[in-house]
């Protein structure tokens, strides 16, 4: 559990966060995150993010879905079981075409689900700390992470010159939970010396 | 890909009126967090009565058997392979527009796709009721799964196109499920931290899976829902494409044509627009959201209706001049019991063809694409028309077989078979009431995401320095990637 502190800054428009986010990263700041209601196409580029994996996952899926198919009805009509149907071959490779396909697609869909659901925490009853409540509503929030280095009030003079309108810190979690979000959790009441860097 | 693409005065836009993000939001989470209307309630308590009502209808066939629905040996099929056909035809449009218009990249499915994909996974589950019940001994459904068992290493038939369906439906529902509910996640996020009271906090906490709206999950969430818009657009024709297999597979005259892949899949997505259409002009009425499905979207799905309607019409001609030109006598006589009028199911091929071919034609007209009560008209009778294409290809084949003595007398469904589609209808829109009532019927974070673009007030309020900046970024992110 890492109980860190952060410098919270709130933008309401996407034009004024881009050059935002790449003043903040020219001066050195450390973007914990930047939380948007809606997917912004460029701004993981503009963060610095590399892009995500998940496209060769789910090509991985898809073939274990394929060869999972085609072993399982080829041993089953050949080898464990080979009942003649109406004089039709024993490896009817045409037939074994569409359920081979859907168990492609099925591998392939699920696995990436569940992979997406692990790479990004999500699950029932996982519970995340929450730097501002419009940010799944109209604003984009822009996290950065404090360290030893950091000094908070030139932060939050930074993160105003570059057009945040609503500016604060906050000492948070910043990894998951299990809890619920109609009950209030104790973390951040834990006492200063267990913040991280600080 | 960049957001903020400027895009041409000449489309009109997709989100009418002066809307800011938190208006958008407001908007759409306003019907959830109001009070049912009375509106709501009755249509909830009919839809339910009807749910019920389907219910006794299984249980007298689950009791009795298939005889309750008056099937015999000559037709074997009859209303309930005609239902699991016309729901599962249905669902398709709600694909196609969640999968293959975010491949095109069409702004417009914005509006309507959360809708849509609801339709279909509420579709899909009336229709794999048919023929599960279909199989008269339902306790013994699992029988069609591989799994191993103890009765000697016995498999199912890996070659059946029954069971290819199976795979098919399955899947089907699987994907369209998780799809869409992958798209409701950020939704459900955003209702959640709006809501006041502790019971909706906690359900809409439990629902939102914790998102929080970083960027890297929405990188990751753009390209899970990219490639699952890959994977479904392929499997949306297959699953028509199989479940035509049944028919086009076998060697009865009438059946066994190989243009009905095609033809399947065409009709499919035309039933399901209008299905779309249907609701969504209810939907957009009741919850007062007319500016966000605007007669642009009823205009455009009428033209996929047109569109649609008229490939069904040129596969059915050319299945009369087959039927010709094959010069096989028993394909012949099979569709001489369908278009001649003084056979005893003359009339359904009829009614299927007026409501099918002709009535869609209306269409080409601009002022009928977009005259909303026109429009509700026709997608019920696309719908009949629909229903009725699948009962004329079943039993219209089937009642008269080889041999003349075992011609089946005017088969008739009993009202315990009617019963049991009333009740997928109930089903249905039970599920849909709760769906509108509980889930967000419009998706906000795309809609926010297109709002830029395709907004009304955006569009119009774009001065010279806007334009400049926005093509600026254009070029920028050209670049960047």
């Amino acid at each position: 559990m890492a109980i860190k502190k952060f410098v919270v800054g709130s933008f309401d428009d996407e034009k004024v966060l881009f050059p935002a986010v790449k003043k903040v990263r020219k001066a050195g700041y450390k973007i914990h995150d930047v939380y948007t209601p809606f997917p912004i196409h460029g701004l993981d580029t503009t963060m610095g993010l590399r892009d995500t994996s998940l496209h060769t996952a789910g090509f991985i899926y898809g073939i274990t879905g394929t060869t999972t198919a085609l072993t399982f009805m080829s041993w089953v009509f050949t080898k464990d079981w080979p009942l003649n149907i109406g004089g039709k071959p024993h490896f009817p490779l045409p037939a074994f075409i569409p359920i081979t396909f859907e168990l492609t697609v099925l591998f392939s869909a699920v696995g990436m689900v569940l992979t997406f659901c692990y790479l990004c925490q999500l699950a029932p009853f996982v519970k995340k700390h929450h730097f501002h409540a419009r940010a799944t509503d109209d604003l984009f929030v822009m996290v950065l992470e404090c360290t030893s280095k950091t000094n908070e009030e030139e932060a939050k003079a930074f993160l105003a010159a570059t057009g945040a309108k609503e500016i604060n810190v906050q000492v948070a979690e910043a990894d998951w939970w299990i809890g619920r979000y109609d009950k209030e959790d104790k973390l951040h009441e834990l006492s200063g010396t267990e913040i991280a860097h600080s | 890909m960049a957001s903020l693409r400027y895009e041409s005065q000449v489309r009109s836009p997709l989100v009418v009126g002066e809307k800011t993000y938190h208006q958008v939001t407001e908007d759409i989470v306003r019907p959830i967090e109001a009070k049912p209307s009375k509106l709501w309630k009755i249509g909830f308590t009919i839809s339910v009565l009807f749910l019920l009502f389907g219910v006794y209808s299984v249980y007298r066939e689950v009791v009795y058997g298939i005889g309750a629905w008056n099937l015999n040996k000559t037709i074997g099929w009859g209303w309930d392979i005609t239902n699991f056909v016309w729901w599962v035809g249905i669902g398709h449009a709600g694909t196609l527009i969640s999968a293959i218009l975010l491949l095109f990249r069409q702004g417009w499915r914005t509006g309507v796709n959360r809708a849509a994909e609801a339709m279909t996974i509420f579709a899909v589950m009336c229709a794999g009721q048919f023929p599960i019940f279909h199989m008269g001994r339902v306790w013994m459904a699992f029988f069609v799964l591989p799994y191993p068992n103890s009765r000697g290493p016995l498999w199912v038939n890996f070659s059946s196109p029954l069971l290819w369906d199976v795979f098919a439906i399955s899947t089907y529902f699987t994907v369209s499920l998780l799809f869409w509910y992958c798209g409701l996640l950020p939704d459900l996020a955003t209702v959640r931290d709006r809501a006041r009271e502790k019971w909706r906090k906690h359900m809409y906490g439990v629902l939102a899976f914790g998102w929080t709206g970083s960027t890297k999950h929405w990188q990751r969430h753009e390209a899970l829902s990219l490639v699952l818009a890959g994977l479904s657009t392929p499997l949306v024709l297959s699953v028509h494409t199989i479940v035509s297999f049944d028919f086009a597979t076998s060697v009865i005259p009438g059946w066994h044509t190989t243009i009905f892949p095609p033809y399947f899949v065409a009709g499919a997505i035309f039933s399901g627009f209008a299905m779309v259409q249907t609701l969504l002009i209810i939907t957009r009425k009741v919850l007062d959201l007319e500016d966000y499905i605007t007669m642009e979207h009823i205009e455009v799905m009428n033209k996929v209706i047109v569109l649609t309607g008229s490939i069904v019409g040129i596969a059915y001609i050319t299945e009369l001049f087959i039927s010709w030109y094959g010069q096989n006598p028993y394909e012949a006589a099979a569709f001489r019991n369908r278009w001649d009028l003084s056979t005893p199911y003359g009339w359904s091929y009829w009614l299927m063809m007026s409501c099918n071919v002709i009535a869609p034609q209306f269409f080409w007209f601009r002022k009928l694409r977009r005259n909303l009560l026109f429009t509700f008209f026709m997608s019920i009778i696309v719908n009949v028309g629909m229903w009725f294409e699948r009962f004329v290809i079943i039993v219209t084949s089937i009642y008269r077989d080889y041999i003349p003595s075992s011609w089946s007398t005017y088969y008739a469904p009993t009202i315990w078979e009617v019963g049991f589609y009333l009740g997928t209808f109930g089903l249905f829109f039970t599920c849909f009431f709760l769906f509108a009532k509980y889930f967000p019927v419009i998706a906000i974070a795309e809609i926010k995401h297109i709002l830029k673009k395709n907004g009304e007030s955006f569009k119009e309020n774009m001065d010279e320095e806007e334009k400049d900046t926005v093509e600026h970024f254009a070029h920028e992110h050209a670049h960047a990637h």
